[in-house]
């Protein structure tokens, strides 16, 4: 595959990056721009721990080319606090622990970003619609309900009452 | 990870004076290169430097897997030393056991082999720091306390930070670790209190932490096409068309330590991208040495498993007895059979490690549960000294007890001695990941059970069909003779049946208890059933009276009044009343089940309740567990959610399918499509946690909270619909 020249907008700022045209957006983030935060998981949309935001949407960046990306704007978990639902998130997140090994979580973070920008007060049932791409090998997924609905401002259910 | 420039002070320091002196931490060896030592940090000891800002490095010494240990051993330090933990900042050290000791995520082992030795290191500087104190305002130690990092002397109303005193501390003479005193439970500020992981934030925000996130100048890229099936080696292999790829290095065959020196099972395409390397194994073309291993195949173990349970044991295990006899002479039998498949860890962070090698001697960055085996192993390959191999301990992205084996750490020192001088990270792919596990091994177990016609439980027998070889199991594929409820019964046996394969197996969060408990506690409530009880009540009856039983000669010992508290208290939690339950408002069939089990010294009881929301369909409602580890539950946050994740992990080996299948040889699994895990969606909306605090030393938590829930879902499947689910995965249809 030839190399060719992309403008990608990334955490609003504009950066140019050298690549082949089929890489996907995921490894441009790694290893081109020095941006380790998007986790490789399983490389075939399965697992979500590669999960950016590309204009607002959740979208598996080891499925997106970079060509494909060219000309929008994406979010990675290093530039997620910048909206106002990641930075929620964010404070939730580490409010009630949720990470174990932490490896999915950047992953969890903005799928759970487009998941209240698009529906800012979430059932239950459209929490884990939402997130019932994101693997978490640790099973943090109780915390990851709670943390969203807090983020929400929702009526906090710990959901380890006896 | 910003490594090489992560390596810290503390550990170069360490890591010199140890070999100097051939000692280990606690002799404080670190002190005799105080003479460099910056103004800024001075080091008391190997684990502990305090700042000029009296902010106070605890060093990190194990592996974090996601089990809080990176939080929770500097926790123990901190307390003895006594902190404010907001003084508190955490590194990781070197993996270096001449210094640090046992390193090791596994086993649930590091809660109690470090809940002493930890505190005494930090009560040992509080001492130093005391004693240098003493010195400059010339009164006596014990006169002086401490509190959140400052020395006092009430007497003058004199108080200072410790670090005016750090070094003078340290040239302190460091006190004997075995006589320092340490303080009584109900003056401890820190241990007890809930903490939030020492990582969370950087997670939170995407820093670079884990053994793939290594990057320095210079870095290149290996991915692997490894032999197809298991212990096969490379025949011919032609890597002229990959070289000519741009910006493809090299393709070095390895050894990844399965097959035997000076074989090569494993070819390294090296790359300046990693996303080049994975895509040039296409135009890499090589053949296999596999005839010995194409005959082995999932139906060729199921066939084999019933044909040797059929024709008895090769192997007396257990005998206690006369089990015939007694089995001959009861009023009622019972005889199931019971099964569960190869498992892969699938940890989400993909095998990896970063080697270096430079002047005959290998750094390593390594996301490893043991690293100080992977020295060793990573010497013997290498024929080097363990000492010639630096090893940097990065978090690590999913365990489960995978990287306890060394083999990227093998495999990378290999390729970065074909290339010196350039820093090298190997990474597996999905599917390499999935096919170069170290498995769960399957088993099968044919039991029978005798009641008397009082409905005790008299007499018991079990069939183990697992692998091995020459007459011993492989890894993980042991049983314990001492296994309940065959070690209480006057009549009982366990023999085995060991079937040869090509796999390479390796322990699964707690390994062996995971399917021993879901086979044991599933015939268990069969054996209740026939018994006209539940099966707690069969388990308080089996277990009699309070006291301590075998389990493993030199393995810890189960002591049934802990057991019976734990099912007691489960039962207390969640009302237990048995395991009907009406049917659903929208009449839809619910079930309740229940399971115990003891493993890595801790006592757990719990309670699955489901609903079916159609015919083949389990919903899981809410589960209880009771548990009891010991006097202390160290970081309860931390704790709570180990309970959940294992709770979570288990009852996906229970329901979505996970299995390992092989075919010539080769595992068939591909990605999270076929090895599926549990998902959001799947999981219950509550998981009750209660500790019972004992007076025994705590224990640790990463494992025994897990086997327990496997047999709960299958007995409560059974209490829904009447089917018996003897096989993992368990499928209604």
């Amino acid at each position: 595959m030839s190399q060719g020249k992309y403008a990608l907008t990334i955490n609003r700022k504009p950066v140019s990056v050298t690549a082949e045209a089929d890489k996907p957006l995921l490894w441009v983030l790694r290893e081109e721009l020095k941006m380790p935060g998007t986790k490789f998981g399983c490389g075939q949309g399965l697992c979500g721990a590669c999960t950016v935001l590309l204009d607002g949407q959740a979208v598996r960046s080891c499925q997106t080319p970079v060509s494909a990306a060219a000309g929008h704007k994406i979010t990675t978990i290093e530039g997620a606090t910048a909206l106002p639902q990641g930075a929620k998130l964010v404070e939730m997140w580490q409010e009630i622990d949720v990470p174990q090994c932490g490896y999915c979580q950047a992953g969890q973070i903005l799928s759970a970003t487009a998941l209240l920008m698009a529906n800012p007060k979430p059932s239950d049932e459209e929490i884990d619609a939402g997130m019932n791409g994101n693997l978490c090998r640790c099973a943090t997924y109780l915390r990851i309900r709670r943390a969203i609905r807090k983020a929400a401002g929702m009526a906090d259910v710990t959901g380890d009452a006896a | 990870m910003s490594a090489p420039t992560s390596i810290n002070t503390m550990d170069r320091r360490g890591f010199m004076a140890a070999s100097l002196v051939g000692a280990g931490a606690l002799a404080f060896e670190a002190r005799i290169v105080l003479a460099d030592t910056p103004v800024a940090q001075v080091p008391l000891n190997a684990f502990i430097r305090i700042g000029a800002d009296n902010k106070v490095t605890i060093g990190a010494k194990n592996p974090e897997i996601g089990q809080g240990i990176r939080t929770m051993l500097p926790m123990l330090v901190a307390e003895e030393l006594d902190l404010g933990w907001d003084q508190v900042v955490i590194e990781p050290t070197l993996a270096n056991d001449k210094i640090y000791g046992v390193q090791s995520a596994g086993g649930s082992n590091s809660t109690p082999n470090n809940w002493l030795p930890m505190r005494q290191v930090g009560a040992a500087a509080r001492a130093m720091i005391l004693a240098a104190a003493a010195k400059e305002w010339g009164v006596d130690a014990a006169s002086l306390t401490t509190a959140a990092g400052k020395v006092s002397h009430a007497a003058s109303g004199r108080n200072a930070p410790y670090a005016s005193f750090a070094r003078g501390a340290a040239a302190e003479v460091a006190p004997d670790l075995a006589k320092v005193a340490l303080k009584d439970p109900s003056r401890f500020t820190i241990i007890g209190q809930s903490k939030v992981g020492v990582d969370t934030a950087a997670i939170t925000h995407g820093k670079p932490l884990f053994g793939i996130d290594v990057d320095m100048p210079g870095l290149i890229h290996g991915a692997i096409i490894k032999a197809p099936a298991h212990g096969a080696t490379i025949a011919t292999h032609d890597a002229g068309a990959a070289l000519k790829r741009k910006g493809v290095l090299a393709v070095v065959p390895v050894n990844s330590n399965s097959v035997a020196p000076g074989k090569f099972d494993t070819l390294v395409v090296v790359a300046d991208s990693w996303w080049t390397a994975k895509n040039a194994r296409e135009a890499v073309k090589v053949t296999w040495d596999d005839a010995a291993q194409v005959g082995f195949s999932t139906e060729a173990y199921d066939k084999g498993a019933a044909a040797a349970l059929a024709a008895g044991p090769q192997i007396s295990h257990a005998k206690n007895g006369d089990v015939a006899k007694a089995l001959a002479g009861a009023a009622k039998t019972i005889t199931a059979d019971y099964s569960y498949p190869f498992l892969a860890h699938g940890t989400l962070e993909p095998q990896n490690c970063t080697g270096l090698w430079q002047d005959g001697k290998l750094e390593i960055w390594a996301p490893s549960q043991a690293p100080n085996n992977g020295r060793n192993d990573t010497a013997a390959m290498m024929d080097m000294r363990g000492e010639d191999i630096t090893i940097h301990q990065t978090r690590i992205g999913g365990g489960f007890g995978r990287r306890l084996i060394n083999d990227y750490m093998v495999m990378v020192a290999q390729v970065a001695k074909a290339l010196p001088g350039k820093p090298v990270k190997i990474l597996f792919d999905r599917t390499d990941d999935l096919r170069n596990d170290y498995y769960r091994p399957a088993g099968w177990h044919r039991f029978t059970a005798g009641l008397d016609a009082k409905g005790d439980l008299v007499a018991f027998k079990d069939h183990f069909v697992s692998f091995g070889k020459d007459g011993k199991p492989i890894r993980a594929a042991e049983m314990s003779p001492f296994e309940f409820p065959v070690n209480v019964l006057a009549d009982s046996e366990i023999g085995i049946t060991y079937l040869p394969t090509n796999l390479a197996t390796g322990w699964l969060r707690a390994p062996t208890s995971n399917a021993i408990a879901f086979v044991y506690q599933s015939f268990m409530d069969e054996v209740a059933l026939a018994a006209g009880i539940d099966l707690p009540e069969l388990m308080r009856r089996t277990l009699g009276t309070p006291r301590d039983l075998a389990v493993v000669p030199g393995r810890p010992i189960l002591n049934s009044g802990r057991a019976r508290a734990v099912i007691e208290g489960v039962c207390k939690m969640a009302n237990w009343q048995g395991g009907k339950l009406p049917n659903s408002a929208k009449g839809e069939k619910r079930g309740r089940g229940f399971g115990f089990y003891f493993s890595h010294r801790g006592y757990f009881a719990e309670v699955v309740d489901i609903t079916l929301t159609d015919a083949t369909t389990v919903r899981v409602d809410k589960v209880w567990a009771c548990g009891d580890i010991g006097s202390q539950i160290i970081n309860p946050i931390n704790a709570r959610h180990q309970v959940q994740g294992a709770v979570n992990e288990g009852l996906g080996q229970g329901m979505v399918e996970q299995k390992i299948e092989q075919i010539k040889g080769v595992v068939q699994a591909e990605s999270f499509g076929d090895f599926p895990l549990i998902r959001i969606e799947q999981v219950p909306r509550e998981i009750a946690v209660q500790f019972l605090k004992t007076d025994y030393p705590p224990t640790g938590l990463g494992e025994p909270s897990l086997p327990p829930v496997i047999p709960a879902l299958a007995n409560a499947i059974f209490a829904a619909t009447g089917k018996r689910l003897r096989d993992l995965p368990l499928k209604l249809a």
